[in-house]
């Protein structure tokens, strides 16, 4: 009989466990967990098409070295920074956007010299290479804006009443976000 | 007068953020939204056909939006925006595309763009897109004939895309998911039946004695299973012509060029 009454206990409480919030709490910090994971995919995707990029610009401006250097410094540092969903703060997330800022800075550097090679812009190669680049660019964008969005939900989830309480009894904190670009953070813009 | 001098300003900026919109999904649904008016009806209705044909056969929806400006925004961000609004593809494939032309007016430059939906960033790359846009499109856009450059760039993407996904995986797919929501129903009408028979038969022993617990349940189930609704609504919409759009997702891939 003692038994019966345990379960019946428990199964009246599961429906006030799940419209407390813990439930969706799960929900929404698992979705900007994901949506930094793709992230940190669009900026490996740029990383990944430095080396291709940085070898058909070296055919055409060898005496370019210094800002080709520049680039794969900026790369290698860029793709130091990960950061795992769990460890995700303020903190992280600004390193992570500093170095990758750096590659940025890099990349419109070099798209600045490539200007003065008419023969390098009519490489198709070299034509593929910054169509994907753009398109990564933009990847970049719309990735950066969900997480935000995402973060955004969880906080406000996380800081409204009730859960204000007990969010932080089962290690539920806030997610950081992105910060609007500055000077140096400027994506490459490529005009012809 | 100050006050209509006034009235009339709001009335203006009012009017202009309207126009800064992403334009509302089109219903009932249509894949050719030609907003002003650079190709001729016969035109509009032999490129929707052909397009309405193409998704019905592969489920892969390529939407066309000939538009006055980009609503205040940069022209990839117009057309991801209104690729995810109007969720332009199937929802568990990705596979919409985008494609966005503002005609050229007096001095501004004209401008094109293809946006391409998750699903189809490995069928048609950036690359590709940016190649399609500067050889199929712009030599007739510059002369003036939006449908030519549109129509030719539509035949490369449907030949590109062809082979990426088929309708008839789709319908599959669709008719298996159907079944669950049915299963959570027998599975209640036989938990009935085996608590009516088990409460009928321990009736007296102690243990048996409440049903109760199967109550709350039976209660909760009955709460789960509202939560289901609405994820096949999607393709209900439309009479006659296009049969709607199903809810892709675009993570801003594509090309875009200009003359």
């Amino acid at each position: 009989m003692k038994k019966i009454q345990v379960y019946l206990m428990a199964l009246v409480m599961v429906p006030f466990f799940a419209s407390c919030g813990y439930n969706s709490m799960v929900e929404k910090s698992e979705a900007v967990d994901a949506s930094w994971a793709q992230v940190e995919n669009v900026y490996q995707r740029r990383a990944d098409l430095i080396p291709n990029l940085v070898n058909t610009v070296k055919g055409y401006a060898a005496h370019e070295k210094e800002t080709l250097q520049g680039v794969i410094e900026a790369r290698s540092k860029a793709t130091s920074v990960n950061i795992d969903a769990s460890k995700l703060n303020a903190e992280s997330l600004a390193q992570f956007q500093q170095a990758q800022g750096g590659l940025s800075s890099a990349l419109s550097k070099l798209m600045v010299v490539m200007e003065r090679y008419p023969d390098l812009k009519a490489n198709q190669n070299f034509l593929e290479l910054q169509a994907q680049l753009e398109g990564t660019e933009n990847r970049i964008t719309v990735e950066r804006q969900r997480f935000n969005d995402a973060s955004k939900d969880y906080n406000t989830y996380i800081k409204k009443f009730p859960r204000v309480i007990y969010a932080k009894w089962f290690d539920f904190v806030e997610k950081p976000y992105f910060k609007a670009e500055e000077g140096s953070n400027k994506a490459p813009k490529v005009e012809f | 007068m100050q006050k209509l001098i006034m009235l009339l300003w709001v009335t203006l900026i009012s009017l202009n953020l309207i126009a800064q919109e992403i334009p509302e999904k089109p219903n009932p649904p249509r894949l050719v939204n030609d907003y002003v008016g650079a190709m001729r009806d016969g035109e509009k209705q032999q490129l929707e056909a052909t397009l309405d044909q193409f998704a019905r056969e592969t489920s892969t929806q390529i939407v066309v939006l000939v538009v006055k400006d980009f609503g205040g925004t940069t022209r990839e961000d117009f057309a991801v925006r209104v690729g995810e609004k109007w969720g332009v593809g199937q929802k568990d494939k990705d596979n919409g595309l985008v494609v966005v032309v503002k005609p050229r007016f007096g001095n501004e430059r004209g401008e094109a763009f293809i946006a391409t939906g998750y699903g189809l960033e490995g069928a048609v790359p950036d690359a590709v897109v940016k190649r399609l846009i500067d050889a199929e499109m712009i030599p007739f856009f510059k002369q003036g004939d939006y449908y030519g450059g549109i129509n030719a760039a539509a035949i490369k993407l449907m030949g590109l895309t062809r082979g990426e996904y088929t309708a008839d995986q789709y319908l599959k797919e669709s008719k298996k998911a159907r079944p669950s929501s049915w299963f959570g129903l027998i599975f209640l009408v036989i938990l009935i039946i085996f608590v009516m028979r088990s409460s009928s038969a321990s009736n007296k022993s102690s243990l048996g004695g409440s049903s109760l617990p199967f109550l709350v349940m039976l209660g909760m189930m009955g709460s789960s299973r509202g939560s289901h609704g609405g994820s096949y609504g999607n393709f209900s919409g439309g009479s006659g012509g296009f049969g709607g759009f199903g809810g892709g997702s675009f993570g801003g891939g594509g090309a875009g060029g200009s003359w």
